[in-house]
């Protein structure tokens, strides 16, 4: 049983009478331990593929089925369930809580799990000092730089222990140096066997990838391995 | 599943983490009810002080004023006959035989005139009566005595001052024995009244009373009374004492036609019912000042509530990824919005009586006016049950809109 699989995906946004077809029947299947990219050209659609595999948003037709069963059967409380504990989501523009601490922003998904206070607080600070940023845990997250908001980001992802990590467009808006710790990072949680989906448009990030799937106007154009691997830990980062 | 305690726990460190946010909010509602509770406790105050001036008229009393009532435009009349009430009218009202309810018959004459005590002059009010006028508005001397029956029957030149006058024209020395000059009367001081509040009827702080043949004759020049008070003994005989007393004058001033009466005659209750106009119009007054304090405190707490709506609308979002149901958000918002209210409330309450306290406290101070210190319970709770529902649903509609959006459209929403 394959962990995702879509079929006939159709995404069309309606505003003010205007219809986006943004997804045009794409079908697609992702085994656990993956690691896929999602290439395309801006506007192509990927965000919006990410954002239905990620349970944020529902398609207007065709079916998604994750761990075998249709998503489209489930309620908005499950839906909010499996985002809970399935899934890890990991923004550009990061999407932290600017006041909260670095704490209080990773513990969030555990409080929504109602994991008591104490284990909570214990494998938040756990995934801190994995990202490293066992300093900053008392720091509001507006005082950290891009690249440390995106290790709380990815913290933030890995503290429930989901099955999937969605990533879009996760180095867009770092410097090649935050942006190759980041990598580096996805690249790890991989190789640990946690799957993973990152959109991007950039090549490189793609190459870090084992599988990239390459989107034109809402359409699959192509789906294949990535031949020459790129491992960030050894080959380092070239933008 | 989220906890209880986790939620509120959320919705404090939402609150404490947006400190000017919570403090705006808050002071909307504060200033919802503060201003409420102000004007309607101030309006209560003032509805209970001029009643309260009323009340001390005594229900047993009955007030004969000079002069036709006026009625509509043409009540320019009533100012040809004011000098209708006679000598002749006081001594027939003082005789038993013609009004046997009454037990005391205090005529008054007053006019502004400048009292000089050797190169100290003041401007007050002398006020001619005869000795019961002490009893009749319960003022009471702190230094010598009032004048009694003998010194009116002698046409005594003596005077008791009011507090005010007393401490205008003597300083901080006694002026017990001292003469003054009132229009070329000298008048000797024997007493000294306590201070008895600016908020009476008429305000004998700053008067000087004394025997009213002399202020007549010698003072003012004049041969009628500008009031008559008749005292009864109990509120029940005032129909009949009016009776007797229309009969007495209208027989001593030659009138047959009731329509051509040259005098009118006031009780308690027919002045309180035109007090009582007069109130209420304040009282509509001050409710429409309250609803309008209402609807800036409301407006503020809206506005303050909206303005962070794109903030929370993307928080909303994120905690909807990370596993929030809408449940759980509008449980928070709830929390939040009612933590607010009952905090703002708590707070726009104590205000609200401290500044009703603080107004009375002042009147009293400054102004000498007994303003009584009321806390409106209406007002309370108008202010609570508004500005509170107004805080609530401005607290909760917005997060209930965002709430139904997919996770997605809430974090972009912009
Ligand atoms: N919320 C939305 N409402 C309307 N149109 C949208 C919305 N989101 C995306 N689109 C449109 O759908 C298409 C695909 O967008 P998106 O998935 O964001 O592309 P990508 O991430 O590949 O740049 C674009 O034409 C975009 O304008
Ligand atoms: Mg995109």
């Amino acid at each position: 049983m394959s962990l995702i699989e879509i079929k006939k995906l159709i995404k069309i946004y309606s505003d003010d009478g205007v219809d986006t077809r943004a997804l045009d029947g794409v079908s697609l299947t992702i085994n656990d331990g993956e690691f896929v990219a999602i290439t395309g050209a801006s506007g192509s659609g990927k965000s919006t593929l990410l954002q239905i595999l990620g349970c944020l948003d529902r398609s207007t037709d065709g079916s998604y089925t994750f761990e075998g069963k249709e998503v489209s059967s489930y309620s908005d409380a499950e839906l909010a369930r499996i985002r809970n504990e399935k899934l890890g989501f990991v923004f550009q523009s990061f999407n932290l809580l600017p006041r909260l601490s670095v704490l209080d922003n990773v513990v969030l998904p555990l409080v929504y799990a109602g994991v008591s206070k104490k284990e909570r607080v214990e494998r938040a600070e756990a995934m801190i000092d994995l990202v490293g940023l066992a300093d900053r845990r008392g720091y509001q997250a507006s005082q950290l730089s891009g690249g440390q908001k995106q290790r709380v980001a990815i913290a933030r992802a890995l503290v429930n222990n989901p099955k999937v990590i969605f990533a879009d467009e996760p180095t867009g808006n770092l410097d090649s140096k935050s942006g190759a710790v980041v990598l580096e990072f996805l690249q790890m949680l991989n190789d640990q066997g946690r799957t993973l989906v990152v959109v991007t448009h950039e090549l490189y990030v793609a190459e870090a990838a084992r599988r990239t799937v390459h989107i034109v106007d809402g359409r699959i154009d192509s789906d294949q391995p990535v031949a020459h691997r790129r491992i960030i830990a050894k080959d380092g980062f070239i933008k | 599943m989220i906890s209880f305690t986790d939620i509120g726990r959320s919705a404090l460190m939402g609150l404490s983490s947006h400190k000017s946010r919570t403090f705006l909010t808050m002071l909307g509602i504060v200033i919802g009810i503060l201003s409420i509770m102000v004007v309607m406790s101030l309006g209560q105050g003032a509805n209970e002080l001029i009643l309260g001036e009323f009340q001390k008229f005594g229900p047993n009393n009955i007030f004969i004023l000079p002069g036709r009532q006026p009625t509509g435009p043409s009540g320019a009349a009533s100012t040809l006959l004011s000098d209708s009430l006679t000598q002749k009218d006081l001594s027939d009202l003082e005789n038993p035989a013609n009004v046997p309810e009454a037990v005391g018959v205090v005529p008054v004459v007053f006019g502004q005139q400048p009292m000089v005590y050797e190169s100290q002059t003041y401007t007050a009010m002398i006020l001619g009566s005869n000795q019961d006028i002490a009893r009749l508005f319960a003022l009471n001397i702190s230094n010598g005595r009032f004048f009694d029956s003998n010194d009116v029957a002698d046409r005594a030149p003596v005077a008791v001052l009011g507090a005010t006058t007393a401490k205008e024209l003597f300083g901080g020395n006694d002026p017990v024995g001292r003469k003054i000059r009132i229009n070329n009367q000298i008048l000797q001081v024997i007493g000294v009244l306590q201070t008895q509040g600016a908020g009476s009827f008429i305000n004998f702080d700053k008067a000087v009373i004394a025997p009213y043949p002399i202020v007549q004759d010698n003072i003012l020049g004049i041969k009628y009374f500008q009031r008559i008070v008749v005292e009864g003994s109990s509120p029940a005989l005032v129909p009949a004492m009016i009776k007797d007393v229309t009969t007495l004058l209208r027989n001593n001033h030659n009138i047959t036609d009731p329509s051509k009466d040259d005098f009118s005659i006031q009780t308690q209750a027919s002045i309180a019912q035109t007090v009582g106009t007069v109130t209420s119009i304040l009282t509509v007054l001050l409710a429409s000042i309250a609803a309008i304090s209402l609807v800036v405190g409301g407006v503020g707490i809206m506005n303050i509530m909206l303005v962070s709506v794109t903030e929370r609308t993307r928080e909303i979002g994120l905690r909807k990824a990370l596993g929030a149901t809408s449940g759980n958000i509008l449980l928070q918002f709830l929390f939040e919005a009612a933590a607010l209210t009952v905090l703002g409330g708590c707070i726009g309450v104590a205000g609200g009586i401290g500044v009703s306290w603080l107004v009375s406290f002042a009147a009293n101070y400054w102004w000498g006016i007994a303003f009584p210190f009321v806390i409106s319970v209406s007002g309370i709770l108008l202010g609570v049950v508004v500005s509170g529902t107004i805080g609530l649903v401005f607290g909760i509609f917005p997060a209930w809109r965002a709430a139904r959006k997919s996770p997605i459209e809430a974090l972009r929403y912009e």
